[in-house]
């Protein structure tokens, strides 16, 4: 029954953010901040992880691939699997453990010194003054964070595949524009897009309802990363099927 | 003016309003004394509008704040100013920020713009000199002492000049003279601001030195309300254990004759 109650106040949450936030906008400075924390910020790990996971990917498909006379693959193995599922999902883990964690932990610590109760009293809206600034800063930089980390995974791919594995430059990327369609960058950008709203909303709403002093910040900040994971993990699955089977549907509608 | 009726409040299983009555005056200093844990901090956050009730009323110059929320809360809670336990200063921004915080956020209700920077500026300045900070403007809250951050809140409260001002425990946790200076900025703020005033503290000093009125909130309700003098007065084991506490050598009495032990 608690589970219940708490996705409903999540829901009201992020109704009302939608609300505060359409209704009058949050300062643009505050926005700024946010846009610097969430993304500039998170431009290294981010950057480091797509390049990794661009490695390790090429790497594999070419050793999976070069023996069954698929080499040529390589680059479209590398580019689909970034664009559609690695890249965005990646992106989130480190964006949650980066940024939400810290938002939540920032949130909770103001929630336990009674700073959100004094902004209630000065008559600023704690959602529109905390939460809206990192809502419109997180939902306009997760798309851009993960086309950095596609970017930096398909140039990482390319590294391995042409100086170590001698592969030529145009085998790796000549395929990519026939196999890799408009869709599949939909996919990655929806993805994004939602896991950002998780991200920031579960974030926030922990930090927001944390009770008891330092324990509390830190059991909040736990919950926050291990709710946001599991959310990004299962809402991957979800969207992956039915952005699919949408796909076939248009295509056997109109083809 | 403030009416408080009949007000119930339970957390979970602990029931801390059990039909609550009080009546503020306009520009009034009311000291609402009582134990830890009784919930008076619980009561001013009724009244402010952070915490709804069970049941009850509370009208703040003819509004039912208990009814309002969103906006028509905001609109009220404008014409006041808490001052917390813990100061509730902002951690991120500096002191001058902090203090400027309410003028940089709302309009000039006198010509309906924005605060410009060098207004807000000048207040602030005021604001600091007042509550004797001058100075501390570019540090950090965490810079500050105790007493420091509690004077800087109440520098936030004084900038915007609120009709009410509500006292969470105001002299909690600091030593005898820095609680005294702060009895005596809550006296001077009475004085040039002339707000309805209510103060929740267990420091029978600070309570007699700011009172015009002063209450005793016990099991859930609100026992007594008198002037300092008649309070005083009154034959009650807790009221008995403070006039000693004021008038008596602690050496020479105990705690458990008069108040019975938890």
């Amino acid at each position: 029954m608690s589970y219940i109650n708490e996705v409903g106040k999540y829901s009201l949450l992020i109704w009302d953010v939608f609300v505060v936030t359409l209704k009058k906008p949050p300062q643009w400075s505050l926005v700024r901040e946010q846009l610097y924390n969430i993304g500039v910020l998170s431009l290294p790990v981010v950057a480091m992880t797509g390049f990794s996971t661009g490695l390790v990917l090429a790497a594999q498909s070419f050793f999976q691939l070069a023996d069954k006379g698929l080499a040529g693959a390589t680059g479209i193995m590398v580019a689909k699997a970034m664009l559609t599922e690695l890249g965005p999902v990646l992106t989130a883990f480190m964006v949650t453990g980066r940024v939400g964690a810290a938002m939540c932990a920032e949130l909770g610590t103001m929630q336990v010194t009674e700073q959100i109760d004094a902004l209630i009293t000065m008559a600023v809206t704690p959602h529109r003054y905390l939460i809206s600034p990192r809502f419109i800063a997180g939902i306009f930089m997760m798309p851009l964070l993960t086309a950095f980390s596609v970017f930096m995974g398909i140039f990482g791919g390319y590294l391995v595949a042409v100086y170590f594995f001698k592969m030529a430059p145009f085998s790796y990327f000549d395929p990519m524009p026939r196999y890799i369609k408009t869709f599949d960058f939909f996919i990655g950008f929806v993805k994004a897009l939602i896991f950002g709203i998780f991200i920031v909303t579960v974030s926030c709403y922990r930090g927001m309802i944390t009770k008891g002093g330092a324990e509390g910040v830190g059991r909040s900040t736990t919950n926050s990363v291990v709710i946001c994971y599991t959310c990004i993990l299962f809402s991957n699955f979800l969207i992956t099927l039915g952005l699919n089977i949408i796909r076939d549907q248009i295509e056997r509608l109109f083809i | 003016m403030i009416i408080v009726k009949d007000v119930w409040k339970k957390f979970d299983d602990n029931e801390v309003l059990k039909g609550l009555s009080l009546n503020i005056e306009t520009s009034e200093t009311l000291v609402i004394l009582g134990r830890s844990g009784v919930g008076k901090s619980v009561l001013l956050k009724h009244i402010i509008g952070i915490t709804k009730p069970d049941s009850g009323s509370i009208d703040v110059d003819g509004q039912e704040v208990t009814l309002l929320s969103g906006e028509k809360l905001t609109n009220v809670t404008k014409n006041m100013g808490m001052l917390f336990q813990g100061a509730a200063l902002f951690d991120s921004l500096n002191i001058e920020e902090n203090v400027g915080f309410y003028l940089a956020q709302h309009k000039d209700p006198i010509t309906g713009h924005k605060h410009d920077k060098k207004d807000i500026k000048e207040r602030v300045d005021y604001a600091l000199e007042l509550v004797g900070l001058e100075g501390v403007q570019k540090k950090m809250p965490s810079d500050l002492s105790g007493g420091m951050k509690k004077r800087a809140a109440l520098a936030r409260l004084i900038v915007y000049r609120p009709q009410y001002l509500l006292y969470d425990e105001p002299t909690t946790g600091l030593d005898p003279i820095t609680a005294m200076q702060i009895n005596e900025l809550i006296v001077k703020t009475q004085k040039e601001l002339k707000p309805t005033s209510i103060v929740v503290t267990h420091d029978i000093i600070s309570a007699l030195y700011v009172a015009d009125r002063l209450a005793l909130h016990k099991d859930g309700k609100i026992a007594y309300v008198d002037t300092p003098d008649n309070f005083l007065k009154i034959d009650d084991p807790v009221i008995d254990f403070l006039r000693k506490t004021i008038t008596q050598d602690p050496r020479t009495f105990r705690q458990r004759d008069y108040v019975k032990s938890d």
